[in-house]
């Protein structure tokens, strides 16, 4: 079976891996820890493609209706 | 005090030896009360189990109706039933666990992986994934053919619903399953989903069932006298009555199979005492034939205890009853019955400022309004006032820090609903005007909102009763603060009907003389002056435009461009094209497209740009202006509006016929096969897309001879072209054709045998056969165009009926899905424990209420307010300039 590259799939919005600056930063912008971010499974296609850590933060640039384009953040979360 | 956070909630199983304890009467009796109307001893109604009549006192804890809770008791079962509730779970434990020695079938190494994944569930708090070992761990264990413990084969265990297991053809008796259950030791129940510590499986087959206290089930008196028990009450005495056969037939050692049939029996009755809706049993019923509303009933559903008395109650402090038209109220008013007014009270505290005025109230009693209905003393007491007493409590009794529920007076913020409340707009807080007569009035501007009619529609009021919760009130849920809607960025609440109408032959080409002029100042309470006149002719008689006394209203720097609703090529531009200049209307008609709800550009422009309180007085002023206008004027509807001339039926009728030919035509060349066919369709298809296109042209056709006789001094027209109701279309079906009649989106096509009615030949593909309606509902229909209308119009109450229901559902689980999300000042979306839904609401963080038609800002316009200040001449640039 052929292997599909998913991020190249125009509906998958592009991952990023926060590095430690970068995440306090987003904590720090809306006063919350890690845990209060949308969590997004160890498991899913894309980290695992990215190659995420557990406990990483992730951002997310998504196509938006409203804005042309939104960013979301998420925590790696392990199953 | 500090909110508590449920942390986790232990689900465990009562032993026979609790049931007992906590059991306050061991019942044995079925029947319930002696001939004198007294409870029977050791009965369903021993008011050991607590007591329901007042006087009685409760012979276990000694207390009355009220103060005593009620106390369970037992009933002993001469054989053991499974409890159907937990079939499903005793099956897997029989399949999972040895038949011989009782050990869960899986060797002690997977035993011990399956406690190891389970712990780590519970640590990181994935409760929810718990199931799956569990349900790994019967997969596992059922498929093995001999114990790996004691090596014991293992025989196939069934589940032949509702409650009776079977091994391999043999029935197991719940004894027998009680047995098995027994045998599994504790170490083993942790991977089967059982914790030890506070359940043991065996307590899944029941040998004595606990009765629900009198209380939980309380019989009725009727006005007759007769007693009426509770449906619970009811299933106990079955279970009473098989019981004790079932104890006196096995005692006297009747034959096996009698008191297996009386065993299973007794398991109906326990089955349907819990739920009488298992499925492949036939439901208990009452006398009447009327299912038995069982424990599992009382809970389940919309009518079951969570979601009827848990997530909705009734409440006091609330009224409800028909509700009527009221254009002299504003449209945060709501006008309160006297007789409700005297029945709903606020709470008042007594202090140096108001206790005159509430003495005075107190004075007045609970029968002349305005009074007071009770008051709370300084000692707690609360005291009902009466025409006899009111005077002694006003003088005597009334201090400061007392609490006075005083009636209902003018200014007071009320909640005003009307079910389905489907939006936010469907509840909002009006201030209470108290008048004569029985209903509730309410400003028609606030209709669309709330989509209320006066067809006998009713309402619901609730009186706020705290000081914030007026408060919040006032500033989140006045009409006022509702009229742009968050649903689509426009007025929600607007002038409709004759508000539009009015407007509308105000400012069409109209003049008002001055008595006229008066009359409709005198309504805005209009307190500058007469305005300039606008003609005076040569008697010296005075006139006013109609824009020129609508402007009045206008805030007086109000500057709009747009297109009146009457706008389209035929009608010159100075009507339909209206210019506002520093508040004057300089041309053009109010109409629709100014005021309405949902479309009212004047409105919506009033609102964001001067504010909700301006944009409430601006609505109240409209409908003033607007119905005083009609009154003048007159205005009336009838079906000579719908009279169009001789020549003009005629021409309507030849068009039709023409049409009516031309798809015979059509038809003809279909059978003989020269009809070219549409790419991508069939023959038949090809047919009726055809026909379809030449009926609806013929349609059209109609409706625009007849509208061509229909000018704007046909009041039906003014309604339909100024946007206050209906449509040209529906004229043009009143007085050209109805037109083509469709089931499904194509001509109707079922009914007989390849015809739609037995008055056409087989295969007729002709306009009349298949439901073309070429009457106009003036003229009246054919009985077969009155048949095929029928069916049109009956899709179109299936569609809305199908239509309610599937959104309502679908609301629900939204609601559902979103009720916890908040939106937090930094502009995130967060849920109860804070976690982010959302960084920005929206995406764009923008207030759709504020928007503009969804969109944040509303360009067109702003190059629109350029172009007007950049034109030569235009008044707006030389107010500027100086």
């Amino acid at each position: 079976m052929v292997k599909i590259d998913v991020t190249k799939h125009m509906l998958v919005p592009e991952h990023i891996i926060l590095d430690e600056e970068e995440t306090r930063e987003v904590l720090e912008k809306y006063s919350i820890n890690k845990e209060s971010l949308p969590k997004i499974h160890i498991t899913d296609p894309v980290i695992k493609l990215i190659e995420a850590k557990e406990g990483a933060v992730v951002k997310i640039i998504r196509n938006s209706r409203t804005t042309g384009s939104a960013i979301y953040y998420r925590f790696v979360v392990a199953k | 005090m500090k909110p508590k956070r449920i942390k986790q909630i232990e689900f465990g199983l009562l032993s026979p030896e609790e049931i007992r304890k906590m059991s306050a009467l061991k019942v044995i009796t079925a029947d319930t009360y002696d001939e004198d109307g007294f409870p029977i001893d050791m009965g369903l109604m021993d008011t050991h189990l607590g007591v329901i009549e007042p006087g009685l006192r409760c012979k276990t804890c000694g207390r009355k109706v009220d103060e005593c809770p009620g106390h369970f008791g037992h009933i002993n079962l001469a054989m053991p039933v499974i409890h159907v509730g937990y079939v499903k779970l005793i099956k897997n434990l029989l399949r999972a666990s040895c038949r011989s020695c009782g050990r869960c079938l899986l060797n002690p190494r997977e035993i011990e992986d399956a406690k190891v994944s389970l712990q780590k569930c519970l640590d990181n708090g994935l409760f929810n994934e718990t199931d799956t070992v569990f349900k790994e761990v019967v997969r596992e264990a059922s498929k093995a053919k001999s114990c790996p413990h004691c090596g014991a084969e293992q025989k196939k265990i069934v589940l032949d619903k509702p409650t009776t297991l079977r091994e391999e053809r043999h029935k197991l008796t719940p004894r027998e399953v009680r047995g098995r259950l027994e045998k599994i030791p504790e170490g083993d129940l942790p991977v089967l989903s059982v914790n030890p510590e506070i359940a043991r499986p065996e307590y899944m087959i029941l040998a004595v069932l606990p009765v629900p206290p009198v209380t939980a089930r309380p019989s009725i008196t009727l006005e007759s006298g007769d007693r009426s028990e509770d449906d619970l009450t009811h299933k106990m005495v079955d279970i009473l009555r098989i019981n004790q056969r079932l104890l006196e037939n096995r005692d006297a050692g009747a034959p096996q199979l009698i008191v297996e049939d009386l065993w299973e029996l007794l398991q109906y009755h326990v089955t349907t005492y819990f739920n009488n809706q298992t499925s492949g049993i036939p439901p208990a019923r009452h006398r009447s034939g009327r299912p038995l509303k069982t424990l599992t009933q009382r809970l389940k559903g919309k009518e079951g205890r969570f979601r009827s008395n848990l997530s909705g109650k009734r409440v006091n402090f609330s009224a409800r009853t028909v509700i009527s038209p009221d254009p002299f109220i504003s449209i945060n008013e709501v006008g309160i019955p006297y007789q409700i007014a005297q029945e709903l009270t606020i709470p008042a505290r007594v202090n140096r400022y108001n206790i005159e005025v509430l003495r005075e109230l107190v004075r007045n009693g609970p029968d002349t309004y305005p009074g007071v209905n009770y008051i709370m003393r300084n000692d707690g007491r609360r005291i009902k006032l009466t025409e006899k007493n009111a005077e002694h409590l006003a003088d005597e009794v009334l201090e400061e820090g007392c609490v006075v529920e005083r009636q209902v007076i003018d200014g007071d913020i009320v909640l005003f609903n009307r079910q389905p409340s489907l939006h936010r707009m469907s509840m909002m807080a009006h201030t209470v005007k108290v008048m004569k007569h029985k209903t509730f009035r309410l400003n028609l501007c606030v209709c669309p909102p709330y989509n209320a009619d006066f067809d006998g529609d009713e309402m619901n009021l609730h009186l706020l009763q705290s000081d914030e919760a007026r408060a919040e009130a006032m500033i989140l849920m006045a009409p006022q603060e509702h009229i742009l809607s968050p649903r689509f960025g426009g007025p929600v609440i607007g002038a409709i009907h004759d508000h539009i109408s009015g407007a509308f032959l105000a400012t069409y080409h109209r003049e008002f003389n001055y008595e006229q002029v008066l009359d409709i100042l005198e309504k805005i309470n209009w307190l500058k002056g007469m305005p300039e006149p606008d003609r005076v002719d040569e008697n010296g008689i005075r006139y006013w435009k109609g824009i020129s006394i609508f402007s009045l209203i206008l805030p007086e720097d109000l500057n709009l461009d747009y297109k009146a609703s009457i706008f389209d090529t035929d009608l010159p531009e100075e009507d339909t094209i209206v210019r506002i200049r520093n508040g004057k209307i300089l041309q053009g008609t109010v109409d629709g497209r100014s005021i309405s709800a949902f479309k009212g550009k004047i409105l919506d422009t009033v609102v964001r740009e001067y504010g909700p309180d301006e944009g409430r007085k601006f609505l109240d002023n409209v409908t003033k202006v607007s119905l005083g206008a009609i009154s003048q004027l007159g205005f009336s509807t009838g079906i000579d509006d719908q009279d169009i001339p001789e020549e003009a039926s005629n021409q309507i009728r030849e068009g039709l016929q023409m049409a009516s030919d031309a798809v015979a035509k059509l038809v003809r060349s279909f059978h003989e096969g020269i009809l070219t066919q549409l790419p991508g369709r069939s023959l038949e298809e090809t047919l009726e897309v055809e026909a379809m296109k030449v009926l609806a042209k013929a349609r059209d056709v109609a409706g625009e001879i007849a509208g061509k006789h229909l000018g704007l001094g046909n009041s039906a027209v003014i309604m339909a072209k100024s946007g206050a109701r209906g449509s040209m279309l529906n004229l043009s079906q009143m007085s050209g054709s109805i037109g083509q009649q469709a089931v499904r989106g194509e001509r109707i096509s079922r009914g007989y045998e390849n015809r739609t009615l037995p008055h056409f030949k087989r295969g007729d593909k002709g306009s009349e056969a298949k439901g073309f309606v070429k009457s106009c509902f003036k003229d009246g229909l054919t009985p077969t165009e009155y048949f095929f209308h029928a069916m049109g119009g009956r899709e179109g109450l299936v569609d809305t009926a199908v239509r309610t229901s599937r959104s309502g559902y679908m609301q629900r689980r939204l609601i559902n899905a979103l009720e916890n999300l908040r939106l937090v000042e930094d502009g995130t979306v967060r849920d109860t424990d804070s976690v982010i839904v959302q960084f920005k609401f929206g995406e764009d963080g923008i207030d759709p209420a504020k928007s503009i038609a969804g969109n944040p800002v509303d360009m067109e316009e702003m190059f629109k307010k350029r172009m007007i200040y950049n034109q030569e001449n235009d008044p707006l640039k030389k107010e500027v300039k100086e």
